[in-house]
């Protein structure tokens, strides 16, 4: 059993190894081959070079770590009011159903605007304030977190629910101590999801602000026409964001195995 | 104190055409410190009894009380055992047990004594920390049984709770509860699929049938028992031996059987 699932972890490594190399090759096939223009696409090295670079040298007033870095700040605040926010609400919705009555029709008419067109609301709102990139990435990260924390006190066992009932449990101990254990598989899911969401909501949203961020920086390298710069963006955006989902995954795994089997 | 009166219950699952009767003109009365059995096939609604009495359900006509108190709601002075025990998985033994006694606002100095007694009533006491995925079905079973007694309820409702218990388990906890039921008399209403489990724990046995979901008989077992003093036996096995409990046993099991 153990060597079966070591050979099968080595083939997913070679075939993946496989893909990103067929990827870079005919990428850089391309930029070499004149078909297309290097301004508009650099080599791939060239681009892991910018990215070098741009840890220790400023552009657009920062280097590249202090822009992720105030990225990160903004992109927690709003996740963070998403998941405060989303995660009790959903609960109660799935515990009181009057409260569910009213605020879905709400809710589900909010969910079909994406985080993107939230931008000229917030811009006028908040200029280019501190809030509203917090605005977009909320509206980003708020859905799942509500949705899941919803669905998950939904779908609690009713016999967990009849015991708990028959021991007197109040509505606030229901929610607190049988409905959140109960759901928090499903709602760690919904972060995960909203984190991924949040973060990638993240670069529309600091098209507005115009002072730093990872989405400041890659705005300036294109006015600048430094597609490199652009595209160590955008590298670094998808390090960040796998990177956190595999922390949040791992949390889910253990999350999982805490909890055991459910009766 | 502690009885338990169904008056003409009846209930209708669903509307028009699609209605179900699930139970008609049921009228049973379980006494203070009384153990009665309701035994019968599966969907014949002896389940739904239990269910009204806890609270879980409202009956379509008649009244349900307890005490003379009409019911309501679920509540701590109904505690009521699960089939598939339903215990909290995220809590611990001592977490299960207390949760009651924490809902009627008790301290920890007054919550103590209580667990701890309910765990050794159980013969818990060494498991107080586990969780239930670490434990045996018969063990989380002690563990609900344990939580259902901490509370010192009126009325203890049973729900076929050895019925997910291997055969083994089954017979030791069914030996417990006779225990249990000699330490401390409760009024319980038990419902089971298994006319021999009914004969040995109950003072009083009644048959539902499957059709019409009505009462067609109550046999009185407690007579019998103390007559043929089926409690100087020690094990379950030399009690289903005795004439008079094989006599019982084959009666229940004919008027069930005459249903088909």
């Amino acid at each position: 059993m153990i060597m079966e699932h070591r050979i099968s972890l080595r083939e997913t490594l070679a075939y993946g190894a496989i893909g990103l190399a067929v990827f870079f090759t005919v990428w850089s096939a391309l930029v070499l081959s004149g078909v297309v223009p290097h301004t508009f696409l650099p080599l791939p090295t060239e681009i892991i070079g910018r990215f070098i670079t741009l840890l220790t040298h400023t552009f657009a007033g920062a280097t590249l770590p202090q822009h992720l870095l105030a990225s990160l700040g903004r992109y927690l605040e709003g996740f963070l009011l998403a998941a405060a926010v989303g995660v009790p609400l959903g609960l109660l919705m799935g515990w009181f159903r009057w409260l569910d009555d009213i605020l879905s029709p709400i809710f589900d008419g909010l969910r079909f605007i994406a985080p993107i067109a939230w931008v000229p609301f917030a811009a006028l709102w908040f200029g280019t304030g501190f809030g509203g990139p917090i605005m977009i990435i909320f509206a980003g990260a708020f859905p799942p977190c509500l949705i899941n924390a919803h669905r998950g006190a939904r779908f609690v066992s009713p016999s967990l629910i009849e015991a708990a009932s028959m021991l007197g449990t109040g509505h606030l101990r229901m929610i607190y101590e049988v409905l959140l254990p109960a759901s928090l598989p499903s709602i760690v899911a919904g972060l995960r999801v909203s984190a991924g969401l949040g973060w990638q909501s993240l670069v529309g949203a600091e098209l507005i602000v115009a002072a730093n961020g990872i989405g400041y920086m890659m705005v300036q390298g294109q006015a600048n026409v430094q597609t490199s710069t652009v595209m160590a963006g955008m590298m670094s955006i998808g390090l960040v964001g796998f990177g956190m989902d595999r922390l949040l995954r791992l949390a889910e795994l253990t999350i999982g195995r805490r909890l055991g089997q459910p009766t | 104190m502690g009885s338990i009166s169904f008056d003409n219950v009846g209930k209708v699952f669903g509307a028009g055409a699609g209605a179900l009767v699930a139970l008609e003109g049921i009228t049973l009365t379980v006494a203070d410190k009384e153990f009665v059995a309701i035994v019968g096939p599966s969907g014949c609604g002896k389940t739904t009894c239990l269910r009204m009495v806890a609270g879980f359900e409202r009956p379509s006509s008649g009244n349900i009380s307890v005490d003379g108190k009409l019911i309501v709601a679920p509540g701590p002075d109904r505690a009521v055992v699960f089939q598939q025990f339903a215990l909290f998985p995220w809590k611990t033994v001592r977490g299960n047990i207390e949760m009651g006694l924490r809902n009627k606002n008790m301290s920890l100095a007054q919550r103590m004594p209580l667990v701890d007694a309910a765990l050794k009533l159980m013969n818990l006491e060494s498991h107080a920390n586990a969780f239930p995925h670490q434990l045996s079905g018969g063990m989380q079973q002690r563990v609900a049984i344990a939580r259902a007694y901490v509370l010192d309820p009126a009325v203890l409702l049973m729900d076929e709770p050895f019925g997910a218990l291997d055969a083994q388990t089954r017979v030791v906890m069914q030996e417990e509860l006779v225990r249990l039921a000699r330490l401390n008399p409760r009024t319980v209403l038990f419902i089971t699929h298994s006319v021999e489990e009914a004969v040995y724990l109950a003072d009083r046995v009644a048959i539902m049938g499957r059709r019409h979901g009505r009462i067609k008989a109550i046999v009185d077992i407690k007579s019998v028992r103390l007559a043929e003093q089926w409690d100087q036996l020690e094990r379950i096995e030399d009690v289903m031996e005795q004439e008079s409990f094989v006599h019982l046993r084959s009666s229940i099991w004919k008027s069930l059987r005459e249903e088909k």
